[in-house]
C-alpha cells in the first residue's frame, strides 16, 4: 500500500490558514474603522478573483468580462433592497447568487464553444452587452446614476443583528467586517476542495492538453461551463459583499476595465498558485485606495506601480516568493 | 470475432486519400500491426476511428455497434482508447495525477467536486499499481514535462492503458525513443497489454517489433489496405516486400525496418 | 432622400476614423500576436495632441496677425499621429519587449497599466475640458447636398480614410516590408531563421500599429471633440470591428468598421435605447457563428 505524498494534506491548510484567520479576526479593534473597512473590500475582492481564478490558473481561460458577474450580484442585491424592501442581507445574497448564476450560465454557455483570445472576447463583448443595458434601462437600473443600498435597513443573520440608535455605522463596519470574513473562509474552504477534487484535476486537464481531456473521456466542453458558472458564482458573491459597503452600484462595476481590475489581481498575485488571488487582491485594493488618496491622478500613480510590479515579479506576488524560497532553501535539501 | 470493423471507410484532404476504402477487421483478443511508409495513413486511420478526425464516408462498427457519428469521448466510454505518435500528456500535472485522471474519468467520477482527489484511497492504489508495471513509480510526484522521452511516452500509454479500454490505439509508442530503450518499452508495453487480454493495435516502423510481438500485420499503402496476414505470411509476401523494396530501397530492409523520415529517424 | 445620403455620408465619416483605429489594433495583433489594451487610449493621445496643437497654431499666428488657412491647419493634424507613432516605439522595446517570453497573460497586463497612465497622463497634459479642433471645420465650411448643408471636412476625413484603406494595402501587400510583416506573422522563428530581423519588425510594425490609432484620433477633432473616457469607449468597438471582421484582418477592419457605423447610424436613428448593446449581440453573434470572424483565417 502506498503511502507517499499523494497531495497537499488539508492539515497544512488549517496549520497555514488558522493563524492568518486568528490574525484576521482580532485586528478591528486596533487598525480603526477605516482600516477595516478597506480590509472587507479586500476580502470581498479576494472572493471575486478566487472565483475568477478558477477559469484562469485551473482551467486556463482568460475571461475579460467578470465585471458581468460581479455587477450581476451587485445590482441584485440593490435592487432587492431598494425595490423589493427586503431587509435580511442573506436573502439578498441568496438573490444575487441567483442573478450571478442565471448570467454566468447563459454568457458560459456561448463562451465555453471558444479558447483563447476569441474566449476572451467574446467575455468582454457579452459583458458589454449588460452594462450598456444598465446604462439604457434607467427605470430598473437607475442609469449612471446606479442603485443605493443603505447599511443601516440591513439586517445580518437573519435579523439577529441590526443596525438601530446610536454608533450603528461603527457597529455596521466591525460585524460586517466579520461577517464577510467569515464567507470568506467558506468561500476559500470550498474553492481549495474544488480545485484538489476529481473535477479540480480534470479542469487542470483541459488547461494543460484539450485535446487528451477528451481523450481520457472528460467532456470539455461541459466541464469548462461548469467552471464558469462556478467562477460566476463566486464573482458575483463578491460583487453582492461589496454593495452594502458601497453604499451603492453604479455601471462602473459593469464596464470593462472593471474586469480588468479583477484579471490585474489574480496576475498580481500569482494565477499559478491557489493563494495568489487572494494575497494579489488585497494588494490591489490598498495600492488603489492608496493611489487615489495620494494624488488626483490616480490612475499614473497605479498604472505605474502595476507596471513596475508586473515587471518585477515574473510569477506574481506568491508565485515570485515561492521561487525566492526554493532558491534559498539548502542545497543538500534540493538535490535529496 | 470482430470487435471493430470499418466499412469503406474514407477520409480525403483535397487531392490527398488519407484514408481510401479501408475494410478494416480486428478481431477481439489480437495483437495487430499497422506498418506501411510515412504517408500511408495509418495515423489518419486511428484517427478517423477514434473520432480525431470526421469520417468522409464508410462505417465504423464497435463490437457490432454503429459508432461513426459518436464523438470522442462517447467512443472513450465505449471502451476505445488511444496513445498519441507525438507525446500527448498533461505537462503540468504529475505523472501520478496524469494516471489518477484517467482513472477518475473512467470511474465517472470527475463529476465531483466535493471528494478530495488524493483521499481516494482506491484510485491512488490502482495510479501507483500503473505507475509500477510502466516502470514509472520513481517518478510519480514528477511533472509530466520533466520526465524523459522515454518515459513521456511510457506515460502517454500509461493513461490510455488506465481507461481500461477494450480496445486500444497505439500509435507508434517508440518513436523519438532511443533504439537501446525500444526494446525494454515494448517488452513493457506488450506485456501490460497481453496479461490484460486487451485488443490491441499498434503503428510501428520497427519490423523487429512487428514480427516479434504481433498476431496479424496490416500493410498500408497509399490509403488502403494493401496486405494483411500472420507475420510468416507478410514476411513472404514478394508484394510486400517489393512495395517496401520500392520506396525505401533494400538497405532498410535488410534491418527490417521500414522507411521513415525526419526527427523520428533513431 | 437628402437625410438618407447625408446619413450614409455620417456613416462612412465613422467609419473612416474607426478602421483606421482597428486596422492599427489587427496590425499589431497579426504581427505580434498582442492585444494592445491601451490602443484606444493611444487614439484618445493622438486626438488630443492634434487638438492641442492646431488650437495653440491658431492662437499663436492669430496674436502676430497671420491667418494659417485651411491648408496650414491640415498640414499640422497628422501631427497627433506622428507623436502616437513615437510613443509606440519607445513602449514597445522598454515596456513589451522583456516580457515575451513570459505568459501572454503579462502583455495583456502590462497594456492594461499603460492605459490607466495615458488616461491620466492626458488629463494630467491637457486638462479636464473638451479640446477641439473646430477651427478646420469652420474655416472649410459646408457644401450643399440637395436642400442640406454637409461640412466639407466630413468628406476630407472619408478620403483620407479610402487612401488610407488602399495605402495600407498597398503597403502589406505590394512592398518588400509588407513580405516581411507577413512573414513574421507567420512564423516568427521562421523569420527570425530567415536572417529577418525580427526585433526591428517588431517596433516598426508597433509604431504603424500605432500611428494608425494616432490617425483615427486627430481626423476626428475637427468634429468632435477630444473627451476624456474617449480612448476606453473607442477600444470596446474596435474590438467589435475586429471581431466582426477577424483578428489580424485588414480586409476584415475596412467592412468590419462600414459595418459597425452602418449599425450605429442605423440605432441612433431607431432603436437609440440599446444601440450598443445590438452592436455587441452582433459581434457575440459573429463570433458564435464564425469564431474567426468574416474575413479571419485561424
Amino acid at each position: 500500500m502506498p503511502t507517499a505524498r499523494t497531495g497537499p494534506s488539508f492539515l497544512w491548510l488549517l496549520a497555514g490558514g488558522v493563524p492568518v484567520v486568528v490574525v484576521l479576526a482580532v485586528l478591528p479593534p486596533f487598525i480603526g474603522v477605516y482600516q477595516t473597512q478597506q480590509l472587507t473590500y479586500g476580502l470581498a475582492f479576494a472572493i471575486a478573483a478566487l472565483g475568477f481564478n478558477l477559469l484562469l490558473g485551473y482551467t486556463g481561460l482568460l475571461s475579460f468580462g467578470h465585471s458581468a458577474y460581479f455587477g450581476a450580484g451587485a445590482y441584485a442585491v440593490a435592487f432587492i433592497i431598494q425595490r423589493l424592501h427586503v431587509h435580511s442581507l442573506e436573502l439578498c445574497i441568496l438573490g444575487a447568487m441567483l442573478g450571478a448564476m442565471l448570467v454566468s450560465a447563459l454568457f458560459g454557455y456561448a463562451c465555453v464553444r471558444h479558447t483563447r483570445i476569441f474566449f476572451g472576447i467574446l467575455t468582454l463583448a457579452l459583458s458589454q452587452v449588460l452594462y450598456s443595458l444598465a446604462l439604457k434601462f434607467f427605470w430598473v437600473t437607475g442609469g449612471t446614476d446606479g442603485l443605493r443600498a443603505s447599511w443601516n435597513g440591513l439586517t445580518l443573520l437573519g435579523g439577529l443583528i441590526d443596525f438601530k440608535g446610536s454608533g450603528a455605522y461603527r457597529r455596521f463596519v466591525v460585524s460586517y467586517y466579520y461577517y464577510v470574513l467569515g464567507l470568506f473562509v467558506v468561500a476559500v474552504l470550498i474553492m481549495w476542495v474544488i480545485v484538489h477534487s476529481p473535477f479540480g484535476k480534470a479542469l487542470q486537464a483541459i488547461r494543460d492538453n484539450e485535446t487528451r481531456a477528451g481523450f481520457v473521456g472528460i467532456r470539455v466542453r461541459r466541464y469548462r461551463w461548469i467552471a464558469f458558472i462556478i467562477s460566476g458564482l463566486f464573482t458575483g458573491l463578491a460583487g453582492a459583499l461589496w454593495v452594502p459597503l458601497n453604499g451603492l452600484t453604479t455601471p462602473e462595476v459593469l464596464y470593462w476595465p472593471f474586469s480588468g481590475e479583477i484579471v490585474f489581481m489574480t496576475v498580481l498575485g500569482g494565477f499559478r498558485t491557489f493563494f495568489g488571488p487572494i494575497i494579489g487582491a488585497v494588494t490591489f485594493n490598498y495600492l488603489k485606495v492608496y493611489a487615489v488618496a495620494s494624488s488626483q491622478y490616480w490612475q499614473l500613480v497605479l498604472g505605474t506601480v502595476l507596471v513596475v510590479l508586473v515587471m518585477l515579479l515574473p510569477a506574481g506576488i506568491v508565485g515570485t516568493l515561492g521561487q525566492l524560497a526554493n532558491k534559498l532553501r539548502p542545497k543538500q535539501l534540493q538535490q535529496g | 470475432m470482430a470487435i471493430l470493423q470499418t466499412i469503406e471507410l474514407k477520409r480525403y484532404f483535397g487531392d490527398t486519400r488519407a484514408v481510401d476504402n479501408v475494410n478494416l477487421s480486428v478481431n477481439e483478443g489480437e495483437f495487430v500491426s499497422l506498418v506501411g511508409p510515412n504517408g500511408a495513413g495509418k495515423t489518419s486511420l486511428i484517427n478517423v476511428i477514434t473520432a480525431h478526425l470526421k469520417a468522409g464516408s464508410g462505417k465504423i462498427l464497435f463490437q457490432g455497434r454503429d459508432i461513426t457519428d459518436l464523438s470522442v469521448t462517447e467512443r472513450v466510454r465505449l471502451g476505445i482508447a488511444r496513445s498519441f505518435q507525438l507525446v500527448n500528456v498533461f505537462d503540468d500535472l504529475s505523472a501520478f495525477d496524469n494516471v489518477a485522471l484517467a482513472i477518475f474519468s473512467r470511474e465517472g467520477k470527475t463529476a465531483h467536486l466535493s471528494a478530495l482527489a488524493h483521499r481516494d484511497h482506491a484510485v491512488i492504489a490502482e495510479a501507483d499499481d500503473i505507475l509500477s508495471q510502466f516502470g514509472l513509480a520513481a517518478k510519480r510526484d514528477d511533472n509530466a514535462r520533466d520526465l524523459s522521452q522515454g518515459e513521456r511516452k511510457l506515460l502517454d500509454v500509461a493513461l490510455a492503458y488506465a481507461l481500461k479500454p477494450k480496445l486500444l490505439f497505439l500509435d507508434e509508442p517508440t518513436s523519438g525513443v532511443s533504439t537501446r530503450n525500444k526494446a525494454a518499452i515494448m517488452d513493457t508495453i506488450a506485456s501490460v497489454v497481453r496479461g490484460r487480454g486487451i485488443t490491441a493495435v499498434i503503428v510501428e516502423h520497427d519490423m523487429d517489433v512487428v514480427f516479434k510481438y504481433s498476431d496479424r500485420i496490416v500493410v498500408m499503402a497509399q490509403g488502403t489496405v494493401m496486405a494483411q496476414g500472420t507475420p510468416d505470411e507478410i514476411r513472404s509476401n514478394e508484394q510486400v516486400a517489393m512495395a517496401l523494396l520500392g520506396t525505401s530501397g533494400p538497405a532498410a530492409f535488410d534491418q527490417h525496418s521500414l522507411p521513415q523520415s525526419g526527427p523520428q529517424k533513431g | 432622400m437628402e437625410i438618407l445620403i447625408v446619413q450614409i455620408l455620417n456613416s462612412i465619416f465613422q467609419a473612416a476614423s474607426l478602421f483606421l483605429l482597428a486596422a492599427g489594433l489587427s496590425l499589431i495583433y497579426g504581427v505580434m500576436r498582442i492585444v494592445n489594451l491601451a490602443h484606444g487610449n493611444f487614439y484618445a493621445f493622438g486626438a488630443y495632441v492634434s487638438a492641442w496643437t492646431v488650437g495653440a497654431a491658431v492662437a499663436l499666428a492669430a496674436s502676430r496677425g497671420i491667418n494659417l488657412g485651411v491648408a496650414g491647419q491640415l498640414v499640422l493634424l497628422p501631427l497627433g499621429a506622428l507623436a502616437v507613432a513615437a510613443l509606440g516605439a519607445i513602449v514597445e522595446p522598454t515596456l513589451l519587449r522583456p516580457l515575451y517570453r513570459r505568459p501572454e497573460e503579462y502583455i495583456l497586463l502590462i497594456t492594461f497599466g499603460l492605459l490607466m497612465v495615458l488616461e491620466d497622463v492626458i488629463r494630467l497634459v491637457f486638462g479636464g475640458t473638451p479640446l477641439t479642433a473646430g477651427s478646420i471645420m469652420d474655416a472649410m465650411g459646408s457644401i450643399p447636398i440637395g436642400g442640406l448643408l454637409y461640412p466639407a471636412y466630413n468628406l476630407v476625413v472619408v478620403g483620407v480614410g479610402v487612401v488610407a484603406a488602399i495605402g495600407l494595402w498597398l503597403f502589406v501587400y505590394r512592398t518588400r516590408f509588407g513580405v516581411i510583416l507577413r512573414a513574421t506573422s507567420q512564423d516568427r522563428r521562421m523569420a527570425a531563421a530567415l536572417g529577418l530581423n525580427v526585433g526591428r519588425v517588431y517596433i516598426q510594425a508597433f509604431a504603424i500599429g500605432c500611428f494608425l490609432a494616432g490617425l483615427g484620433g486627430a481626423v476626428v477633432v475637427p468634429a468632435q471633440a477630444a473627451v476624456l473616457g474617449m480612448g476606453v469607449d473607442a477600444l470596446v468597438q474596435a474590438f467589435v470591428v475586429i471581431v466582426i471582421g477577424g483578428l489580424g484582418s485588414l480586409e476584415g477592419a475596412l467592412v468590419g468598421a462600414l459595418i459597425v457605423s452602418a449599425v450605429r447610424t442605423a440605432g441612433v436613428q431607431f432603436f437609440a435605447e440599446i444601440e450598443l448593446a445590438v452592436l455587441y449581440l452582433i459581434a457575440v453573434a459573429v463570433l458564435l457563428w464564425r469564431p474567426t470572424g468574416l474575413f479571419g483565417r485561424a
